[in-house]
């Protein structure tokens, strides 16, 4: 229920209030953090839980976050890669929605599996 | 209220009973006697685009009833082929199995689909089966289009590989440059757009010239382009002179780069002026079009992709399919793994709304192309994409490629996050480790 309950916060702060009662499928319909964090997954992995390399979001403290996407989205953060240009796609309230969401992610919770995927 | 009342109701019926629906009753609003069941969304293609459109559907709504058609049950991509062609990678890491979309309930059919029939949502396998859908998800990649450039047929493609699909045109191309004497000439054709990934050709040379620089450093890379412009294109010809000194041309079009015809056995082309070129191992990248059942569903434009519209990704011209990924005419998104991942992201959620009569959310999409110039030397560019007035286009103020003249460390950086990056998209789209 924790995800459902960090949902629905999230979603406090969103642009459609009308749909926050129905946790999922108010998380369908979402135009914000639930949505637009799945962008996000393709380098940091599913649910922010990147195995090594690029880091982890999942878990991480809100604040930290915030700051350090305000600061990409700035261009203040030297030797920075991509992060700045796709920062600037997203509005400060995105931004700090983003760092709200994954900052209530369990950064534990297994997902995939462990091999290649392999048939036995 | 009252069309929210009633599309509440109908999202219980085509979700199904529990998860989504019993959530929204305990919400306050009443089950509805005499479900219909969970809807059935099927999914042609186990690549990128169509193996994340199961994962997220099923994860969003895990009562609706998904199944994924795949021929193969281990797919390789064709993302980091080249760095398997220049020795950073083994073939092995890049191929995925569906175990875990089927540990998340995906019902996962290793068939070929035959034919879509739009009036009656039903799907004919090879296998026999009669598949019945309320939506259609196609993800079916890219076909070559044999013959549109001379002399590349099938049988041109055994002598002079494309190699744009992983699999054993990988594998022919690698064993051909294994057997290349020092000093041959290795040359790559490369197509007009649209195509399969754009920085694609760039990074092919750029990986071919690290195995030739370290194992056959007398040999030649001469790249044959029929444009005049591409992908990261000052980063290409930047990190080509500092890694590689002169061993790698390109001749753009306007200098007499476009090939109009091949002879495949005598590993020879001729350009667009008559000059012949003679390779000791030639790759044509060829003209490609949308995977053969997007042709057959009806859904492929005369130019050979399919047109969607922008919001949802539905086929423009028979409702209830969808379509993603490089089959798509979605400029100006790229034909990469990447935005087909994200494609079937913003695609599920439409699915969804769509199932429950509902409007879809706005959507936004994201791209990172990583390039491999040599194993310490990535470069990347980035976009994000909206609907605006109707059409795709890149969010105002983002995007962009690496910087010019970057330190070391920064192309290092991108070298290694091009790796991360790979691991990151398996797990998101197979949920496999590599």
């Amino acid at each position: 229920m924790r995800r459902h309950f960090i949902t629905l916060v999230a979603l406090a702060i969103l642009i459609w209030p009308a749909l926050a009662p129905a946790a999922d499928e108010a998380q369908v319909l979402s135009q914000g953090a639930p949505a637009l964090a799945e962008s996000c997954a393709a380098c940091h992995g599913p649910d922010g839980r990147a195995q090594a390399g690029i880091p982890p979001l999942a878990g991480n403290p809100e604040a930290v976050m915030r700051a350090q996407l305000l600061a990409f989205r700035n261009d203040e953060i030297p030797g920075a890669t991509v992060m700045p240009r796709l920062a600037r796609g997203f509005s400060e309230e995105e931004l700090k929605a983003l760092a709200a969401w994954f900052a209530g992610l369990d950064p534990e919770e297994e997902s995939g599996s462990d091999s290649n995927g392999e048939q036995p | 209220m009252s069309r929210f009342n009633h599309d509440r109701r109908k999202a219980l019926k085509l979700f199904g009973l529990t998860g989504a629906g019993a959530l929204l009753a305990t919400a306050g609003f009443p089950l509805m006697a005499g479900s219909v069941g969970p809807a059935r969304v099927a999914i042609v293609g186990g690549g990128f685009g169509g193996a994340t459109a199961a994962r997220y559907l099923k994860r969003l709504a895990p009562e609706l009833n998904v199944t994924l058609i795949e021929p193969l049950k281990r797919y390789y991509t064709c993302p980091f082929t080249n760095l398997y062609l220049g020795g950073l990678r083994e073939f092995d890491s890049l191929g995925h199995g569906y175990d875990d979309l089927r540990r998340l309930g995906v019902n996962v059919v290793h068939a070929r689909a035959e034919s879509v029939d739009a009036d009656h949502r039903s799907l004919k396998l090879d296998d026999g089966a009669d598949l019945k859908w309320d939506r259609l998800v196609l993800s079916p990649g890219i076909d070559i289009r044999w013959g549109a450039l001379e002399g590349y047929d099938r049988a041109a493609a055994e002598h002079a590989p494309h190699a744009w699909q992983a699999g054993e045109q990988t594998h022919l191309l690698k064993r051909q440059l294994e057997a290349m004497e020092d000093g041959g000439t290795f040359i790559l054709v490369a197509p007009d757009n649209p195509y399969r990934c754009p920085p694609g050709p760039y990074e092919r040379v750029s990986m071919v010239a690290n195995y030739l620089s370290r194992h056959k450093p007398r040999s030649k890379v001469l790249l044959l382009d029929s444009k005049d412009a591409f992908s990261k294109q000052p980063l290409f010809l930047e990190g080509w002179r500092e890694n590689y000194g002169d061993m790698v041309e390109w001749v753009g079009r306007s200098g007499d780069g476009r090939v109009v015809r091949v002879d495949a056995e005598r590993r020879e082309v001729e350009t667009e002026f008559g000059e012949i070129h003679r390779a000791d191992v030639l790759n044509v990248v060829p003209p490609q079009k949308a995977g053969a059942i997007a042709n057959q569903a009806g859904v492929a434009g005369e130019n050979g992709w399919v047109p969607i519209e922008p919001r949802t990704f539905q086929s423009r011209k028979v409702p209830g399919i969808y379509v993603i990924g490089d089959a798509t005419e979605a400029t100006p998104m790229p034909k990469s793994g990447f935005v087909a991942n994200n494609q079937a992201k913003v695609t599920a959620r439409a699915i969804l709304a769509d199932l429950a009569g509902l409007d879809p959310p706005e959507p936004r999409w994201t791209n990172t192309c990583y390039s491999v110039i040599a194993p310490e030397w990535g470069i990347t560019v980035a976009n994000m994409f909206e609907v605006y007035e109707g059409q795709l286009r890149e969010v105002p103020g983002s995007g962009g490629i690496s910087a010019l003249e970057a330190p070391a460390r920064i192309r290092r950086n991108e070298a290694r996050f091009a790796e991360s990056w790979y691991a990151g998209i398996a797990l998101d789209t197979w949920g496999t480790r590599s």
